[in-house]
């Protein structure tokens, strides 16, 4: 009933170029958790503001519940919506605030109240009714928000970085509570973020957007594995993905990055040309006696960071910074040379004139996991 | 099944954009006139439509009622840049504004750096200082024309205290229009006070701080930091102070009607005097395009010459 | 050190304050004053008794004109917070085309000094029948550049958001405006009705022109007439007339001068 589909979707401002979004076309089912993300400026919240009736479309349709809606006024459209810095009502208490909304539509006092009661228990608000917003720590403020957004039931609700102005501890945990929320209500989500772990974690399926177009759909771990070109590989994943130009000679089934480093691997599908070619820190290994499938390197580390049992170190491949994350404490110092393993079962190749994905060795095996781990 | 559905994609969608009427895409303006009338309104009939009637009554002689008879072109100006009074009123008009604009200014950043200072019952103070803003200047005159009144008035009997002979202040014509200055720079105080306050307080504090780790004294720091953060300020203030003394009347018209000889006729006071006692609309109007022309002329020198060394953040 | 520099400092403060206020609290005290001190130039009243002002509300009818001005600062106090706040919500919350150009027409009337349109405006009201009317001293000091200058600087701090959020909950531009914008923007609506209640108050060339029967007269043009009538005799007269007409306005000062201070400074700077 609730599903939002936008079909060729473009925005100007004021008639004049460029296009802050272009012909973009995607279908957020009912009771998804879709999650818009991609660097700031790219036109996230501008497409956000699109679907809630804020901001005209410029140019396509866009539907919501299998209704054209281009020109139904924000409230007509039933959607919630969650603000960035909250926008809380100044002059109004929590109380007056959360249920501002249900007093303009109307609805009875008794229902009001019990919504009210509801959402305050839910998300510990009960305590501070009667207090202004500026009387609130960001994290109250931003539980009043959601509080708000909750009790119209709404069975659209639009989030728009809702924990950038949170520290990183209640980021966590509100990313867990609102996740919670949405399940149990069975709202369909769509948040906008620029943090792609946010993205990664929330998320049923994402969109990665780079000026105002669409980069790739799909659910979080199925991007990660195959970005559909090295825009979606740089920005998804952190540290993020290594990159560099590689050769492969289709004859010899090798892929030359340099004289001293080689993979030998199939890739049937492939022309003998450059490419670029990808691959993610955590797939960069400890060598391995004995194993003879592996690419081994020597390298020379000029970074480290220790995070606690995570190690970062950073070496050069060419003319990129590589960075590889290696399990553990280890005490290397910048200078140290050591050898490193390459999975090549782990690489992603991209076309070097259009940067799309040409081919990708992760097995898409989640699932096989998974299912090993539950059974 | 799914063809049923008009989402699926079975079903090529149309991408045509809904219609909507002229009216509803003219809504905005539409709200925004509602909201913009009663201004607009006021503003025509008290603004704009007064500003070209006295252009236009300006080429023109006026009968009684002040309607308009013979257009006679420039004559009006012709006339009052030939007649000595006019030109009198006008100087009489920069004078004024030289005596109390700069004065005014300089007085009440004096105090409002007094009353910055952090000390105990400074509120009391500063609601002394700001209390002329709260006198009309029709008391502030006539309390004022009774300190100038030559025999029971207490300014000459506090120099007559040194020694020094009675003065005619309101009387005697190189003494009135300084005595109608003082009555104004004492008028003006209240509000340039308050501003300039307002402007002080507005400053960063780490500033000061800052400056005064590095070894910087009370005036370095004024004339480094103060000075230059109020800029604005002071630009504000000065152009304010500037069209109200072009605008000047009521001290006139209580304390000295103008005299003595001529010596204070201000611009505003010779237009009331043309238009409302001799029903003179044509001259008057003639005087009134003068005016705006020179209050015009002066902010514009303003805002190319002062501005220049205002610093906005 | 500290403690002389302080000291000197309270010195200087109290000197000035004493400069400045003087006049104030001279004519406080000669309104106290019988005709015989007057004239012998004392300073201080003999005694405190109220014959002076009870002669100044015998001699005009100074009560009925201070009831005039009261009414006019405050009708014209509420107009101008009226319509001024109706034109700057319209420049700041509607997008519309010519917004840029209409701003800048309500700006330029800034530069036109009222004196520039006085002649017209006489004419105009004489037309319209208002002269010794209310509406004479009133409406046409309801729209204000200054006004619409300043309230519009204090709505454009309202984040775009409270807006936005507004309009999903279903509020219209009205409602938007009467139950968010209004009560937001207390301070500067009280910034702006002090500094209209206290202009509109002591304003005077304008009433002059336009009263000509004593029942319509306001504060200032009667204190005028006091002094027209009583100046060369009853100076203690004429000064409880001063006190009398001086102290509304200075009652609203001190009550409203914190608001006055910070919100004109906001308005004029940022
Ligand atoms: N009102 C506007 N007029 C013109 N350009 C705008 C306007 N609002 C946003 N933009 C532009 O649209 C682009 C996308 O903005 P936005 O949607 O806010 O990005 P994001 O939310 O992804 O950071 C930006 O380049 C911004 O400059
Ligand atoms: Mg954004």
């Amino acid at each position: 009933m609730s599903e939002v589909e936008l079909l060729s979707v473009s925005k100007l401002y004021g008639n004049k170029q460029p296009y802050i979004i272009k012909n973009l076309s995607v279908t957020i089912e009912s009771g998804e958790f879709f999650v818009i993300v991609g660097p700031s400026g790219c036109g996230k919240s501008t497409l956000l503001r699109m679907i809630a009736g804020l901001e005209d479309i410029s140019e396509g349709v866009l539907r919501i519940g299998g209704e054209m809606a281009n020109h139904w006024s924000p409230s007509q459209r039933d959607i919630s919506m969650v603000f960035q810095n909250y926008a809380l009502y100044p002059h109004l208490n929590v109380r007056e605030n959360i249920i501002f909304g249900l007093r303009v539509k109307k609805i009875s006092h008794e229902e009001r109240e019990k919504r009210l009661l509801e959402a305050c228990e839910m998300l510990n608000l009960t305590d501070y009714l009667n207090r202004k917003p500026r009387e609130l720590s960001g994290g109250q403020r931003q539980r009043v928000a959601l509080a708000r957004a909750i009790v119209s039931q709404s069975p659209i609700c639009l989030m728009d970085e809702p924990l950038s102005n949170l520290d990183a501890k209640l980021r966590a945990h509100m990313r867990s509570e609102i996740r919670k929320i949405q399940r149990q209500f069975g709202t369909t989500m769509i948040y906008v973020t620029h943090d792609q772990v946010e993205a990664m974690t929330m998320g049923d399926r994402m969109m990665i957007l780079n000026q105002g177009e669409i980069q790739q759909i799909g659910r979080p771990i199925d991007i990660y594995n195959h970005p559909a070109n090295t825009f979606v590989a740089s920005f998804i994943g952190s540290p993020q993905m290594n990159m560099c130009e590689a050769y492969y000679d289709g004859t010899s089934q090798e892929l030359r990055i340099n004289n001293d480093l080689k993979l030998t691997m199939a890739l049937p599908k492939l022309k003998t040309s450059t490419y670029i070619i990808g691959l993610r820190p955590e797939y960069i290994h400890i060598p391995q006696p004995n194993n003879s499938n592996q690419t081994t390197v020597q390298v020379v580390i000029n970074h480290v960071e220790l995070l606690g049992n995570d190690t970062l170190f950073s070496f050069q491949v060419n003319d990129q910074q590589w960075t590889a994350k290696w399990n553990g404490q280890w005490l290397f110092e910048p200078g140290d040379k050591i050898s490193i393993a390459l999975d090549a079962d782990a690489i992603c190749v991209f076309d070097k004139g259009t940067r799309q994905l040409v081919h990708s060795s992760i097995k898409q095996d989640h699932d096989e996991l998974q299912k090993g781990v539950l059974a | 099944m799914a063809m049923e559905n008009p989402t699926s994609t079975g079903k090529v969608p149309s991408l045509n954009m809904p219609y909507r009427t002229f009216w509803e895409k003219t809504r905005p303006i539409q709200v925004a006139i509602l909201f913009l009338l009663p201004s607009l309104i006021l503003f025509s009939v008290f603004v704009f439509y007064p500003l070209f009637r006295t252009i236009y009554l300006s080429f023109f002689l006026t009968n009684q009622k002040g309607l308009p008879t013979v257009f006679v072109g420039f004559d009006n100006f012709i006339q009052l840049f030939q007649s000595a009074d006019f030109l009198q009123s006008i100087e009489a008009t920069f004078l004024f504004v030289l005596y109390t604009v700069p004065a005014s200014v300089v007085i009440s950043l004096f105090l409002a750096l007094l009353a910055n200072e952090k000390l105990k019952g400074i509120h009391f103070f500063r609601t002394i200082f700001a209390s002329s803003l709260g006198v009309s200047v029709a008391a502030a005159s006539v309390t004022w024309l009774f300190i100038f009144n030559p025999t029971m008035g207490v300014l000459n009997r506090m120099i007559s205290f040194f020694g020094i002979p009675e003065i005619n202040w309101l009387a005697d014509p190189h003494w009135a229009l300084l005595a109608v200055s003082i009555t104004t720079i004492w008028l003006n105080l209240g509000f340039s006070f308050l501003i300039i306050l307002g402007g002080l307080q507005n400053i960063d504090q780490s500033l000061y701080e800052s400056s005064s780790i590095d070894g910087a004294g009370y005036f370095y720091q004024l004339r480094r930091i103060t000075i230059p953060m109020l800029s604005p300020t002071l630009f504000f203030i000065m152009t304010v102070s500037l069209i109200n003394a072009f605008q000047t009347f009521g001290q006139i018209d209580l304390l000295t009607g103008g005299g003595p000889g001529q010596t204070t006729n201000l611009m505003v006071y010779a237009i009331y005097k043309d238009a409302f006692v001799n029903f003179n609309f044509g001259k008057a109007s003639a005087e009134v395009v003068i005016l705006f022309l020179l209050i015009l002329i002066v902010t514009l020198l303003q805002f190319k010459f002062v501005e220049k060394k205002v610093h906005y953040q | 050190m500290m403690a002389i520099k302080r000291g000197s400092l309270y010195v200087v403060l109290i000197l000035i304050a004493l400069l400045l206020f003087f006049p104030i609290i001279y004519a406080f005290l000669v309104s106290f004053m019988s005709t015989k001190e007057v004239l012998m130039g004392h300073l201080i009243p003999k005694s405190f008794s109220l014959t002076n002002y009870i002669d100044a509300f015998q001699a005009l009818p100074l009560l009925h004109s201070l009831i005039n001005s009261m009414l006019v600062s405050i009708i014209t106090t509420i107009g101008q917070i009226i319509v001024c706040s109706l034109a700057a919500y319209a420049f700041v919350f509607i997008e519309f085309r010519g917004r840029q150009f209409l701003f800048f027409l309500f700006v330029s009337t800034m530069m036109i000094p009222w004196e520039a349109s006085i002649i017209p405006n006489f004419v105009t009201v004489q037309k319209l029948g208002w002269i010794n009317h209310y509406a004479a001293l009133t409406i046409p000091f309801f729209a204000t550049a200054f006004g619409t200058f300043l309230l519009r600087q204090h709505f454009k701090t309202i984040p775009k958001e409270l807006h936005e959020a507004s309009r999903m909950a279903g509020l219209g531009h009205l409602t938007f405006f009467l139950k968010v914008v209004m009560p937001v923007s207390k301070t500067s609506l009280v910034t702006l009705g002090i500094y209209c209640f206290l202009t509109t108050w002591n304003s005077y060339l304008w009433p002059l022109l336009v009263t000509t029967d004593e029942r319509s007269r306001t504060a200032q043009i009667g204190l005028r007439q006091l002094h027209a009538q009583e100046n060369v005799t009853q100076w203690g007269v004429v000064m409880a007339g001063v006190v009398i007409v001086a102290i509304p306005t200075l009652l609203v000062l001190f009550l409203g001068q914190k608001h006055l201070q910070k919100g004109l400074m906001d308005g004029a700077v940022k």
